[in-house]
C-alpha cells in the first residue's frame, strides 16, 4: 500500500487510542478529586498528569492557577492545545479524511460522527455530572471505532497498520499512567490501607478496566506490587505492556519488508523481555527507571516504524 | 425559445405528465410530516457520511452540504434513447477531433474550423503534437451538460473534458433516495446507475499502455482541501484502486511508480483529477507542488496513459463549442442528434455588434469561465452591471461568446414555502474506451433560488435524482 496511507492509517489509529486514554487518565484524577482530601493533594496529582503528558509549562503559559477546571478546560477543550482531547479527535479524523478511500465507510462514519459531536459538545457549559459523561462517550466512542475497525476491516497491510499504531500508542500510555500514579500512592500505601488509599489504588486499577480483572486474577486485597504485574507482565490483560509489545510485535511481523528487520528484532527482543521477565527484577531495578527505560525503547520502535514504512520508501 | 419555461411534471394544460403520475400520486397520498423528516433524515446522512464540498474563499477547511432536493427528475425510456444516442455520438466527434488536431489537422486543412481559433488557443498543448494515445482516446470521461429549453427540447449547453465532477453525487443521491423512500423504487422501474464505478475502471483498465497486461490504476488528485476531494475519495473506493497525491507518484526510467511501504510498484494509468497545468513541474507550472516530475516525459513515451489526456482543454473551450455540430459532420458524416444553443462569437464583428446591441437579452460568458463565475445574465442584470459588462467585453472580445437566455425547464422542488418549480440542468458522464458507454441517467442540478438559472453548487445550486425510466 501507498506509504503515506500507511502513515494515516497509523496515525488515526493513534489518536484514537490517544483521545481514550487521555480520557482514561481524566477520569480517574476527576474522580479522586472529589474524594474527600486536600487541595495540595487534588494540585499535586493534576500537576503529575499534565507532566506525564509533557504538557505542564504549556498548562502554566496558559492558566494561573492549578484546578480541575481549568487542567480539564486545556486537556479536554482547549483547541490551541495539540494534545487535547478535542484536538486528536480532530487529528484522527483528519487522518481518515485523508484516507477515506481506504477505509471502510462504516470507519469514515463512525469517526466523523464522533468529531461531529464532539463540536457540539465543546458549546456545551459542563457540569461535573456533564464532564463524567463526556469521558464515558470518550471511551465509548473509541470502543465503537476499535469495534467497527474490527468488524469491518479487511485484513491486509491497512489493518496491521491501524493496529500497530493502537498497540504502541497504549503501551505508551499505560507505561505512563502507572509511572505518575504509583509514585504519587506509594508513599501513602505503604503506611496504612485506608479508605483514600484504597479508593485511589481502585481508580488507578480502573484506568485501565483493571478493577475487575484484578478481583478475578488475585482474589485478595490490592497490594502495588500486584498492580504493577497486571500492568507490566500479564499477557491476558489487555491494556498490559506485555500484550501492546506482543501484539506489536506479531503486526510488526506480518508487515515486514526489506528495510524492516532491524524494528522486528528490537521489538522481539522487548517482547521476549516482558515474556520472560519478573516483578521482582523490575522492583530491583526500580519500576520508576524501569519505565523509563521502556518508554525510550517504544519510542524508538516509533520512529523506526517510520522510517521503515511510513516514510517515502523509494529505494 | 419561449419565455414560460417547461415544466417537467406538468403539461401545459396543468395534467400531471405521463411519466410523473405514479410520483405525483405517491407525494399527494404521504403526509406532509413524513416528507419533513425525511429530508431532514436526509441532511443528517449527507453530513455523516461526508458528502461535503470545500468551498474556495471561505475560512480553511470550511465544508458545506450541496443542498438534495428528493423530487426526482424522471426521464422517460424513449427521450433517454435520443439523448444517449446524442450524446455518445458528440462525444465520438470531439475524440475524434482532438486526436485529429494533434496529428494531421484535417479539420483545419479543410477551413471547417479557422486554424488560429485552435492553434492560438491557451488550451491547445504544443507538447502533445504527434503523440499516439492508447486507441487515440482522449477524453476518457466527458460530462455533458444538457438543458432542455421551449417545447421540451434538448440542447447542449457545455462539454465537460478536462476533469468533470459530480459522478459522486449522482450516485450519492440515487442512495439516499433508495434509502430514504424504497417504495418509490418499488412502484418504478428505474434504470440503475450503482454500476459507474464499474464501468469507470473497465474503461481506463482498456485503455492501459500496451504491455500492460494487468494494468494498475490510480485516482491522482490534488488532496483532501480541494473542493472535490469527497468524490475522488469515493470513486477511488468504489473502484478499489489507490487514491495517490503528486508525493506518492515518482519517474524512473520512464516509468511511472508509487511509494508503498514494500518499496515501488509500477503505474500503468492515472486517472487524474489534476488539472494540466499542475500535473509535471517540468514542463507546466514549475510551482505546481501537485504533480509529478517527469511524467509528461513518461506519458510521452507511452508508459503511462492518463485519463483524461493532456490537452483536451481546447475542445470543451467556449470558442470552439460553436463548432461541435460541424466536427459531427466532418468526423462522423452524420448529423448532429442534439443541438447547440445559438452562440455568438464575439471575436467574430458581426456577432458583437449584436450582442452590443442586445445585451439585456443574452447571457454573455467568458472562453475560459467555468463554475457560474464571470459571466452576464442580461434578463436580470442591473443597467450598471450591464454596462459595465459591455466595457470588459470592448477590452477583450475574443474572451467571450454570448448566447439567447434559455427558458431552462423548470422542475417541482422542495423549497421553503412548499414544492415549487425551480430551473435545472443534466449533466450526463459518458466514458470513451474500447467502447462509448454511459450510465442511464446523470447528475441533475437545480437551481434553488426562485427565478435563477444558476445551478452550480458554488453559487447556490442544489441537486436532485435523476431517473431513467425503464419501460
Amino acid at each position: 500500500m501507498l506509504s503515506r496511507t500507511a502513515d494515516h492509517l497509523y496515525w488515526m489509529a493513534r489518536y484514537i487510542e490517544r483521545a481514550e486514554n487521555l480520557a482514561r487518565m481524566l477520569e480517574v484524577n476527576y474522580r479522586m478529586s472529589l474524594l474527600p482530601q486536600g487541595p495540595e493533594i487534588v494540585q499535586q496529582s493534576w500537576t503529575a498528569t499534565l507532566a506525564i503528558i509533557g504538557l505542564l509549562d504549556a498548562f502554566k503559559q496558559r492558566y494561573d492557577a492549578m484546578t480541575p477546571a481549568n487542567a480539564i478546560a486545556f486537556l479536554v477543550f482547549d483547541r490551541d492545545n495539540p494534545m487535547s482531547i478535542h484536538s486528536c479527535v480532530r487529528a484522527a479524523r483528519e487522518n481518515a479524511r485523508a484516507v477515506r478511500g481506504t477505509l471502510t465507510s462504516e470507519i469514515w462514519e463512525t469517526l466523523n460522527g464522533t468529531w461531529l459531536e464532539m463540536r457540539l459538545a465543546s458549546t456545551r457549559a459542563t457540569s461535573d455530572a456533564e464532564v463524567g459523561n463526556f469521558f464515558e462517550w470518550v471511551k465509548h466512542r473509541s470502543h465503537l471505532a476499535r469495534g467497527v475497525i474490527q468488524g469491518t476491516m479487511l485484513r491486509d497491510e491497512a489493518w496491521h497498520f491501524t493496529w500497530l499504531g493502537t498497540y504502541l500508542e497504549r503501551s505508551d500510555s499505560t507505561a505512563r499512567i502507572l509511572d505518575v500514579k504509583y509514585h504519587l500512592l506509594l508513599p501513602r500505601g505503604e503506611k496504612a490501607g485506608g479508605a483514600t488509599d484504597y479508593y485511589q489504588w481502585s481508580a488507578l486499577l480502573h484506568s485501565i478496566s483493571a478493577f475487575e480483572i484484578y478481583r478475578r486474577v488475585y482474589r485478595d486485597l490490592i497490594t502495588p506490587r500486584r498492580v504493577a504485574e497486571l500492568f507490566v507482565l500479564r499477557d491476558d490483560m489487555p491494556r498490559s505492556l506485555r500484550r501492546c509489545m506482543s501484539q506489536t510485535y506479531t503486526h510488526l511481523c506480518a508487515l515486514r519488508n526489506a528495510h524492516s528487520a532491524e524494528t522486528e528484532r528490537r521489538a522481539g527482543e522487548l517482547q521476549a523481555s516482558l515474556h520472560y521477565g519478573r516483578i521482582e527484577d523490575i522492583f530491583d531495578m526500580g519500576l520508576h527507571e524501569y519505565l523509563m527505560q521502556f518508554l525510550g525503547r517504544t519510542r524508538d520502535l516509533g520512529e523506526r516504524v517510520s522510517r521503515d514504512f511510513l516514510v517515502s520508501a523509494t529505494d | 425559445m419561449g419565455h414560460t419555461p417547461y415544466d417537467e411534471m406538468h403539461a401545459a394544460d396543468g395534467r400531471v405528465r405521463e411519466h410523473y403520475r405514479a410520483f405525483a400520486s405517491w407525494l399527494a397520498k404521504t403526509p406532509v410530516e413524513h416528507v419533513a423528516q425525511k429530508r431532514a433524515e436526509a441532511d443528517t446522512l449527507f453530513h455523516r457520511v461526508g458528502i461535503t464540498f470545500a468551498v474556495y474563499g471561505e475560512e480553511a477547511g470550511t465544508e458545506r452540504l450541496i443542498p438534495f432536493d428528493i423530487v426526482p427528475r424522471i426521464i422517460p425510456a424513449q427521450e433517454w434513447r435520443h439523448l444517449a444516442d446524442g450524446l455518445k455520438q458528440r462525444v465520438r466527434a470531439l475524440n475524434a477531433f482532438i486526436a485529429d488536431i494533434y496529428h494531421d489537422q484535417e479539420i483545419l486543412r479543410a477551413g471547417r474550423i479557422p486554424s488560429e481559433q485552435v492553434l492560438c488557443n491557451g488550451q491547445y498543448r504544443p507538447e502533445m503534437q504527434g503523440i499516439d494515445v492508447p486507441g487515440s482516446i482522449y477524453a476518457h470521461i466527458a460530462g455533458i451538460d444538457v438543458v432542455r429549453a421551449g417545447a421540451g427540447e434538448f440542447y447542449v449547453l457545455e462539454d465537460n473534458l478536462r476533469v468533470p465532477s459530480g459522478v459522486s453525487y449522482m450516485l450519492e443521491d440515487r442512495r439516499m433516495m433508495m434509502r430514504l423512500f424504497p417504495e418509490l423504487f418499488a412502484r418504478h422501474s428505474i434504470a440503475p446507475v450503482e454500476h459507474y464505478p464499474d464501468l469507470l475502471l473497465e474503461n481506463l483498465r482498456s485503455v492501459a499502455p500496451s504491455g500492460a497486461n494487468d494494468p494498475t490504476v490510480v485516482l491522482l488528485t490534488p488532496g483532501a482541501y480541494n473542493s472535490a476531494y469527497f468524490e475522488h475519495a469515493f470513486l477511488a473506493q468504489q473502484m478499489g484502486i489507490e487514491l495517490v497525491e503528486g508525493q506518492d507518484l515518482f519517474v524512473e526510467g520512464e516509468f511511472v511508480y508509487m511509494r508503498t511501504t514494500r518499496g515501488p510498484q509500477r503505474v500503468d494509468v492515472i486517472y487524474r483529477r489534476i488539472d494540466d497545468d499542475f500535473l509535471d513541474p517540468l514542463v507546466f507550472r514549475p510551482d505546481s507542488m501537485l504533480g509529478v516530475p517527469g511524467l509528461l516525459a513518461s506519458y510521452r513515451a507511452g508508459r503511462v496513459t492518463i485519463a483524461n489526456a493532456i490537452g483536451t482543454g481546447v475542445a470543451d473551450d467556449k470558442s470552439i463549442y460553436p463548432y461541435v455540430p460541424e466536427m459531427i459532420r466532418f468526423y462522423l458524416g452524420e448529423a448532429p442528434l442534439l443541438a447547440n444553443v445559438p452562440t455568438y462569437v464575439l471575436r467574430r464583428k458581426e456577432d458583437l455588434s449584436y450582442t452590443l446591441a442586445n445585451l439585456h437579452e443574452l447571457v454573455v460568458k467568458e472562453v475560459h469561465g467555468a463554475g457560474g463565475y464571470g459571466m452576464l445574465i442580461g434578463p436580470t442584470a442591473t443597467r450598471g452591471e450591464i454596462e459595465a459588462f459591455r466595457d470588459r467585453i470592448l477590452r477583450a472580445p475574443e474572451k467571450y461568446i454570448a448566447q439567447p437566455t434559455l427558458a431552462l425547464s423548470a422542475c417541482p422542488t422542495f423549497v421553503e414555502s412548499g414544492v415549487a418549480p425551480r430551473h435545472i440542468d443534466l449533466r450526463p458522464f459518458v466514458l470513451s474506451g474500447r467502447d462509448v458507454t454511459l450510465v442511464p441517467g446523470g447528475l441533475t442540478r437545480v437551481a434553488l433560488h426562485e427565478g435563477s438559472l444558476v445551478v452550480n453548487s458554488s453559487q447556490g445550486g442544489g441537486t436532485k435524482d435523476t431517473w431513467v425510466l425503464e419501460a
